[in-house]
């Protein structure tokens, strides 16, 4: 897995609650059995028209957001479904970092196994960035995951929480099931009681 | 010892590690795998040298692709990437040898449904999928959640899930529910009051007296859509009905283990004075039959209301209501029941069961649907279908001018053919009303069974009541 550690970067403005998996990634690009590709259908249906034509309006599409790394969207941003796709999406497009008032559960936790992280920050803070994304390529955002801080371009500091596990696997681009692999033995012994417990599992 | 609620039980019972932070390995105890979420995990698998470390408690079956046409033993009826897929989850399953049920077998259908008919989810356990309706297993009393691909894959390797500890949330339903009330408008009306990110960080807990009265089937619908208030996973507490569904499934426990099971299974119960985070009380007499009016499945309403106004909201709500308004095509302030449909879908995990299906032919039988209108019902496995036909139900529907299609997912998520064109407008028993959901442009409206059904023979939203 790709390595955070900190970011500066052109953020992109989406000021939409309840960014849900199908609009992140449409059902019909599900059917890959790969994890690569998809950054060029993420948003598909709010990128491109029916035709196939990019829709001007959209932000990923303005020449200034063509090569956002950051996304600061609404509340609620991941809702819907598990589809890891999603943020193999935006993480193909070249986005690393999402800025949010909260996410969906399933697809927080997918963020961190493809290298994206994914801040929430109270509404006021989010409103803030949401503007400085608005200013455009000119106004980089910088995320430092070590120290936990977000600078806007007029150098206002905002600090976020996460979790210290989480935090660790993003900064060192950790394998999870090799990490946990080094626990076999606490499965193991776990195993053998449970199956003692509860035979009929 | 300091009271727990049923969600405490079931995690203490299964922490395979705790580390200092309070990061733990959570054991899993039945791993549900389908074609769409999976490929990429056995394929990790295969480029890093690792095997299931559990195939026997791994359980296969494609459903989200799948035709449900009755030639779909013909090949020519996938698209070849939904070929590739499902022959993929074919190869995994032999190479890997896990519990497999093949597209060629009549136990085949959603796996959510699959998952219980067959007896793999019993109370107590620990149940993930690559997928979010995973929560459906919560019925039985077990902790059953949606996981992405990167954890299937952790899954199949560890037979464990690195998790935190959610909180826990009580949602009650007090008192009985009214006459055309069911399953769905309770979890839908719960979505409606606590909004899709409510349960965010929380485990649900549903009981009360309308929760208790609900059959297995129910229980399913509502926790099958906890994922959409939000929330990690539902649950409900098993009891005498939980354990009659149990008894004589195929993978159920028999004689002295059966036994061994009931003893346990009979303390999974949260205890009076456990602490709960949130709390929520509903009274089931204050339900009505619910629909959808927007693209969030928090867009909840009683079928007798109006299309609300989007300043009627608050917050990022009014930009969204407005969008939403606009992408369903309504006007704010028409009534929900003059709202025209052309497709109705009965079928999905929330709505794919042996009750769905008969809550919907009693609304149908002997009657007609709407001329012009497109209409399916898509039993959840093959099973129910089968027995659907045996009930008679089967003859009802395609009476009443239904297609009777075979088990899958179909158009809840329109991965197969089974799809809305742009503009089209469906009354759904599936889950989620998003832009795009059911096809690109289409417009979704979630309900129950009866009241799908209801819309097919009128054309516009109906409330059931009127035809009872």
């Amino acid at each position: 897995m790709n390595k955070f550690t900190t970011l500066s970067g052109i953020a992109a403005p989406l000021p939409l609650i309840n960014i849900d998996t199908d609009m992140i990634i449409p059902k019909q690009f599900l059917k890959t059995i790969k994890r690569s590709g998809l950054g060029v259908n993420l948003f598909d249906e709010m990128r491109y028209d029916d035709d196939r034509n990019e829709i001007p309006d959209f932000v990923l599409n303005k020449p200034q957001y063509r090569d956002a790394q950051i996304l600061v969207a609404g509340d609620n941003f991941g809702c819907g479904s598990s589809r890891e796709h999603a943020p193999w999406a935006i993480a193909d497009f070249g986005i690393t970092c999402v800025i949010a008032p909260s996410y969906a559960d399933i697809f927080y936790n997918n963020c961190f196994k493809n290298g994206i992280l994914p801040i929430a920050l109270p509404q006021e803070q989010v409103d803030v960035l949401m503007k400085d994304a608005e200013k455009g390529a000119n106004a980089r955002i910088e995320v430092d995951l070590e120290a936990q801080t977000i600078t806007s371009s007029d150098g206002e500091v905002f600090s976020f929480e996460v979790d210290s596990f989480k935090k660790h696997c993003l900064m060192n681009g950790l394998d999870d099931i090799g990490l946990t692999m080094e626990k076999a033995a606490s499965i193991d012994s776990f195993e053998a009681s449970a199956s003692q417990a509860r035979p009929w599992v | 010892m300091s009271p727990k609620t049923l969600y405490d039980k079931i995690w203490d019972a299964h922490v395979a590690h705790e580390a200092d932070d309070g990061t733990c390995l959570l054991y899993i105890d039945r791993h549900l795998v389908h074609e769409v979420t999976s490929p990429q995990a056995f394929e990790g698998l295969r480029m890093t040298g690792r095997t299931v470390r559990r195939p026997d408690q791994t359980i296969a079956v494609p459903d989200h692709n799948v035709p449900t046409t009755l030639d779909r033993a013909n090949a020519a009826t996938m698209t070849e990437d939904s070929r590739v897929q499902v022959a993929a989850l074919d190869t995994n399953a032999k190479e890997f040898g896990l519990h497999y049920y093949p597209v060629s077998d009549v136990r085949q259908g959603i796996v959510h449904i699959v998952g219980p008919e067959q007896g793999w989810t019993l109370p107590g356990m620990t149940v993930v999928c690559g997928d979010s309706h995973t929560a459906t297993h919560g019925a039985f009393g077990s902790l059953a959640h949606g996981i992405g691909t990167s954890e299937v894959e952790h899954v199949l390797a560890t037979q464990t899930l690195i998790q935190k500890k959610s909180k826990n949330m009580k949602v009650e339903i007090t008192g009985k529910l009214p006459a055309g009330v069911t399953a769905k408008d309770i979890t839908m009306t719960v979505i409606g009051e606590t909004g899709t990110a409510g349960g965010t960080g929380y485990v649900i807990e549903y009981c009360g007296e309308a929760i208790r009265d609900l059959s297995m089937e129910g229980r399913m619908t509502v926790c099958n859509m906890a994922i959409e208030g939000g929330a990690r996973a539902g649950l409900i507490a098993p009891d005498e009905k939980t354990y009659e569904y149990c008894m004589g499934r195929p993978h159920a426990p028999k004689g002295a283990q059966w036994e061994a099971a009931l003893a346990w299974w009979k303390t999974l119960y949260s205890d009076d004075d456990a602490h709960w985070d949130k709390v929520i009380t509903i009274k089931a007499e204050d339900i009505a039959p619910a629909v959808t009016w927007g693209t969030s499945p928090e867009d909840v309403l009683p079928i007798t209301a109006k299309v609300p106004a989007a300043s009627d909201f608050k917050g990022g709500k009014v930009d969204a209501a407005k969008r939403s308004i606009e992408y369903m095509g309504l006007t704010e302030g028409m009534a929900l029941t003059d709202i025209e449909i052309d497709t109705v879908f009965i079928g999905s995990c929330t709505n794919g069961r042996i009750e769905d299906l008969r809550a919907a032919a009693a609304i149908l039988k002997g009657k007609k649907i709407k001329e012009g209108m497109r209409a399916m019902i898509v039993p959840g496995s093959g099973l129910v279908r089968a027995q659907a036909e045996e009930e008679g139900l089967a003859d009802i529907f395609k009476e009443a001018g239904f297609e009777w299609r075979l088990a899958g997912c179909s158009m809840c998520l329109a991965m197969n053919p089974d799809q809305l064109a742009p503009g089209e407008r469906c009354a759904a028993t599936s889950n989620r009303n998003f832009e795009g959901r059911q096809g690109r442009g289409g417009r979704t409206h979630l309900m129950s069974p009866a009241m799908a059904a209801a819309a097919a023979i009128t054309g516009r939203l109906t409330d059931v009541r009127e035809m009872m």
